[in-house]
């Protein structure tokens, strides 16, 4: 049954540019999907060991400086008369370099601040996409601070006996995104419903018990933190090689902000829940747009998350879940069957 | 007795919280394959003792030694990794996940994979998969909840969630078990099961100590008893010599008014 959805939908998703021609809508799904990958690699903290990163964009947005530097080189002064040059390297090595970096940046946050946790672990988090924020824009030798930077080149697949394929076509950046996000959330399935993803479930709601019976916490957050960044990486290189031009803004709170929305939206812990809650928020804006003054656009948006949540308090995807499981087995199913939804299933 | 080798040695251990002394000098033994329960009036110390055989609290004089290794300065969970396990007095199960899934979790010392391995589903980690999966439903059945067993543990009854409790302890394969309470809360017939059920564990080989304040399953249940009082070991011996201890009935009884 679930096969059958998860299937459906992606077949859905691939047809989209197909059909839809406007490339208007075509940019939004585009900028929309990047935002899912971070929403779901937000989800695998939040929604999976219970910590909240308040600053995930930091790692976004660190894959896409990486990543565009990586590409473009740079030429920068060290203390000590030293001059740091680098020459451009292909965009694919950027997107690699991104997810490396962003993961490193990943353990040490985690490493920080998953000692004493909670309230602890939200503060480290937006303090460290601050700090970031204010490198970026202040470290102008090297990433031409609030000019930002630009012509940054578009992703080039190696193909190997044809060249390169060089994807400039909105088409082309939509697969790339699909076939990435794709492989972001059956890394997470999978990680989840090993033994990894169970001593994280056992932290969240028991600590004491899963410490009693030998899970690490340190580690086990520590590596949840380090593969949810460098999703959120790879993310921000996608958006840095889309758009071609960044500048410290991206590191703004209120991208976190939206990754949080969309994960809560859809249901926190629910592998399909950033998707579907990232799809619409990530497309709300486009289609109020037209409808409502720019003032009305925020406060609609604002509206439709509590109407969401008021109606659906799980988030979108386990309440759903909940509701038709007990359809079909009659009163006899109570809470537990939604809880359940992430659980002991075998990966597809 | 016949002697035994020595599995933990408790050597002069003393936890005080500021001004509060939690015990003031314990030292005793547990020996290999024994059942050992510590009682003692409420507030005497024995889940204080707990905590610090396992990893919970550091002492503030004093050591635990396991089989060789000093436990001072280790972490809960490396305590487990030898083999170390305890139940808890109250929550002990992870309440939104089936019975099954929390012997899985459960299961996490034996089921180590390379992370790799797991996320590739390569056939070594789906052969551990399955075994652990074996040994869920083993455990399960073994302690009775074959029915229960895709309900979720914060729906079962008090004294089904200890049992789950027990088998989650299990299931991390110990070498000595240290139980908090187990029988709190449970009726008679529950009760007389869970002794049958700790001596088919101790028929295993496994090591255990008892913290309990159901006396008649305390002597029925143990080797040998030690009592504490205010942070003190006041008695030590077999069931028999416990009952005739004239500072046992003192400690549970009151000596009248002499005690001021």
């Amino acid at each position: 049954m679930r096969t059958v959805i998860t299937i459906l939908a992606v077949a859905v998703l691939a047809s989209v540019p197909l059909w839809l021609r406007d490339p208007y809508l075509l940019n939004a799904l585009i900028t929309t999907g990047i935002f899912v990958i971070g929403a779901m690699s937000l989800n695998l903290l939040l929604g999976f060991t219970g910590q909240l990163s308040l600053g995930h964009i930091a790692f976004f947005g660190i894959g896409a400086y990486v990543s565009a530097l990586t590409s473009l080189g740079f030429d920068v002064g060290l203390p000590g008369d030293v001059r740091l040059v680098h020459t451009p390297w292909p965009p694919i090595a950027g997107l690699l370099l991104a997810i490396i970096v962003a993961g490193l940046c990943g353990y040490f946050v985690g490493l920080l601040s998953f000692r004493v946790r909670g309230a602890y672990f939200v503060i480290v988090t937006i303090s460290f996409a601050e700090v970031v924020r204010l490198v970026a824009l202040n470290w102008v030798e090297l990433t031409q601070g609030p000019l930002a930077l630009t012509n940054i080149p578009s992703i080039a697949l190696p193909l190997p006996g044809f060249g390169e394929l060089t994807l400039r076509t909105k088409m082309q950046n939509y697969y790339l995104v699909l076939v990435v996000a794709l492989i972001a959330y059956l890394l997470i399935a999978r990680l989840v419903h090993s033994h990894f993803g169970r001593a994280m479930r056992g932290l969240m709601e028991n600590e004491t018990l899963a410490v009693s019976v030998g899970i690490d916490v340190t580690r086990t957050l520590t590596l949840a933190a380090v593969i949810s960044a460098a999703i959120a990486g790879a993310a921000g290189s996608l958006y840095a090689h889309y758009i071609r031009i960044i500048d410290p803004e991206v590191f703004a709170f209120i991208n976190t902000v939206t990754m949080v929305i969309m994960v809560i939206s859809g249901g926190k812990g629910s592998l399909a829940g950033p998707v579907v809650g990232g799809l619409i928020f990530g497309l709300l804006p486009v289609a109020l747009r037209p409808v409502m003054a720019p003032e009305a656009q925020w406060i609609a948006y604002g509206g439709v998350l509590m109407a969401i949540l008021f109606v659906l308090p799980r988030g979108i995807v386990p309440s759903l879940a909940l509701r038709f499981a007990r359809r079909r087995s009659g009163a006899s199913a109570l809470a537990p069957v939604a809880l359940t939804e992430t659980g002991a299933k075998e990966p597809a | 007795m016949t002697a035994r080798s020595v599995a933990m040695t408790i050597d002069q251990v003393a936890v005080r919280f500021g001004g509060l002394v939690a015990i003031s000098d314990m030292s005793f033994t547990v020996g290999e394959g024994e059942i050992v329960s510590l009682i003692g009036p409420n507030g005497a110390g024995k889940t204080t003792a707990f905590n610090v055989m396992t990893g919970f609290l550091t002492p503030s004089a004093g050591r635990v030694t396991y089989q060789g290794t000093t436990l001072t300065g280790l972490k809960p969970h490396e305590i487990a990794d030898l083999g170390l396990i305890r139940t808890f007095q109250r929550t002990s199960v992870f309440p939104n996940d089936t019975v099954y899934d929390n012997l899985l979790i459960g299961l996490h010392r034996q089921g180590r994979v390379r992370l790799l391995d797991a996320i590739l589903g390569l056939s070594g980690a789906r052969a551990s998969e399955r075994r652990l999966r074996q040994k869920a439903s083993e455990l399960i059945e073994w302690v009775g909840l074959e029915r229960r067993g895709h309900d979720a543990a914060g729906s079962l009854s008090y004294g089904e969630q200890r049992l789950v409790g027990v088998a989650l302890a299990l299931a991390a394969e110990p070498s000595m078990l240290l139980l908090d309470e187990p029988v709190s809360g449970m009726n008679a017939s529950e009760t007389h099961r869970f002794v049958e059920l700790i001596r088919s564990v101790r028929d295993r080989g496994i090591t255990i100590l008892l913290v309990e304040h159901d006396m008649p399953m305390v002597m029925t249940v143990s080797d040998r008893i030690v009592v504490l009082n205010y942070g003190r070991i006041i008695a030590e011996g077999t069931p028999e010599m416990i009952r005739n201890d004239p500072a046992v009935i003192e400690a549970y009884l009151g000596h009248g008014a002499a005690r001021a």
